[in-house]
């Protein structure tokens, strides 16, 4: 019986020690699990490939450190498709503290299409292809507001530069001149760019979200409010799946494989313990 | 006086925003987008008050040598450097998010690392909770402990390797079940949302002047 009482009470630091070896053997070995791609995460790149070439997409970076190892690889896929596809990104952010995000992001994946460019046409260039907008405080207010005037809120980008200065800007003045919005969200914003934006002003909506947060965006794919959903580190692999460009999203499966089967185990094994337990007991 | 000007203020932005909603037409159109500047320029400040009321805090807390206060050293410590990041990287480059400048140099391994480590412990933490807390004890705890099996397997590549049908199942989990308690749940958030603007909008709910 004190066996079935030990199982019922694991030392917390056992736990602790397992999970993280959990973790930390797969990305040491390197191991891979075969993706499956759903099919909100086929609607999202479907909704951006669909676009045509030199479509303007805007990305709002609404997520900072705590939420980035779920969503920055989908910044990285998204950014990647884009610019494949020739289209314009403007971006901006509803949360101060992510914006180095989206800048480390699309540094990132402008390195790498100019370092594989064969001439200046294929290069990717600041205020021609992609602009930064930064942020601004007004979280609802800034939603509803740029569906009448972008230069209302943002007269310059983030570097102070007039947004008329910007060829890209030039011709954007509200939602009608954005195809796409793709939300990366960890929080609320999400909502707010549906509700705001999207039911307002009719844009077009693909949100890439948090585990924790997707749920909370499954009835606005199913009612169609939005075109596409990219749920989790699951979902950012099956992006990167899609794009053939595997990342640190599909590196991530295997440790969260792991980690959700080592949990499960802690449960049975409590479970086992509490019932044994109960029938002594009794 | 004191009640009645915020009250006026209030009843006039609120009802100007509902009917712009529904008449977005010029002069209402415009007299919006106004309204929602100055909300914007608002909050501005109010990130300034935030800024003044961290600082006064532990500068109280750090001159009457309350407990702890050497915690509040670090906060105003790490607010001035990283202020005088900031301020030295715009100076020098015009680009506050220059990849390689001090400000980024603090953002990426300083803010970055803590917050994620905040976050990380996270998943000890509930995975020793889940371990303690989920026991089949009761018919409503076993569903539940069922449903987040298979939505945590249905979820990973490895619940397909396991049984190819998981995935499927806890698609149908998240889109029917899950969907319909988060309907019946946002529907009344919504209508709580509206009932309570109505009544701060009319001056029936005054506890925010408090």
């Amino acid at each position: 019986m004190k066996f079935f009482e030990k199982l019922a009470s694991i030392d917390r630091r056992i736990i602790y020690l397992l999970l993280a070896l959990a973790v930390v053997v797969p990305i040491l070995l390197k191991l891979v699990l075969p993706i499956t791609v759903s099919e909100p995460v086929k609607s999202a790149y479907a909704a951006i490939d669909g676009l045509s070439d030199g479509s303007v997409v805007m990305v709002s970076i609404d997520y900072d450190a705590s939420s980035a190892p779920e969503v920055q690889p989908m910044l990285l896929s998204v950014l990647r498709h884009c610019f494949a596809k020739k289209h314009k990104v403007v971006m901006l952010g509803q949360w101060p503290l992510g914006l180095p995000f989206g800048e480390i992001g699309m540094t990132t994946v402008v390195d790498e299409i100019n370092r594989a460019a064969q001439s200046p046409a294929d290069s990717i260039r600041y205020g021609a292809n992609y602009v930064n907008l930064g942020y601004r405080p007004g979280y609802r207010a800034l939603m509803v507001g740029l569906g009448r005037e972008f230069r209302d809120f943002f007269a310059t980008d983030y570097r102070s530069a007039p947004v008329d200065s910007l060829p890209l800007m030039r011709p954007i003045h509200n939602y009608n001149d954005i195809d796409l919005l793709v939300g990366l969200e960890a929080g609320q914003a999400g909502d707010e760019w549906i509700q705001y934006a999207g039911a307002r002003y009719g844009l077009q909506i693909v949100i890439g979200a948090t585990g924790v947060v997707a749920p909370d965006m499954f009835h606005y794919m199913q009612a169609r409010q939005i075109k596409g959903l990219i749920g989790g580190l699951q979902g950012a692999a099956e992006y990167e799946t899609l794009m053939q460009h595997p990342g640190t999203g599909t590196a991530g499966m295997v440790p969260q494989s792991w980690a959700h089967l080592l949990l499960l185990a802690f449960i049975v094994l409590g479970n086992v313990g509490y019932f044994v337990m109960r029938r002594k007991k009794a | 006086m004191k009640k009645e000007i915020p009250l006026a203020i209030t009843f006039l932005t609120g009802v100007i925003i509902v009917v712009t909603f529904f008449i977005p037409h010029q002069p209402l159109g415009g007299m919006q987008q106004r309204l929602l500047i100055w909300y914007s320029i608002v909050l501005g400040f109010t990130l300034l008050l935030g800024v003044d009321s961290l600082l006064r805090s532990n500068l109280q807390k750090i001159m009457r040598r309350a407990p702890g206060w050497p915690y509040a050293v670090v906060v105003v410590a790490g607010f001035l450097a990283t202020l005088a990041a900031g301020i030295h990287t715009w100076a020098t480059t015009k680009d506050l998010l220059s990849l390689g400048s001090s400000f980024m140099y603090i953002y990426t391994y300083m803010i970055v690392p803590l917050q994620a480590t905040m976050f990380a412990l996270l998943a000890f933490f509930i995975a020793s909770a889940a371990y303690r807390a989920f026991r089949a004890r009761t018919l409503e705890a076993t569903l539940l402990l069922v449903t987040a099996a298979i939505v945590m397997l249905g979820r990973v590549p490895v619940g397909a390797e396991i049984w190819d049908k998981l995935p499927g199942l806890q698609d149908w989990i998240m889109e029917i079940p899950q969907m319909a308690a988060k309907r019946g749940i946002f529907i009344g958030v919504a209508l709580g949302t509206i009932a309570m603007s109505l009544r701060v909008i009319l001056g029936l709910e005054r506890t925010y002047l408090s």
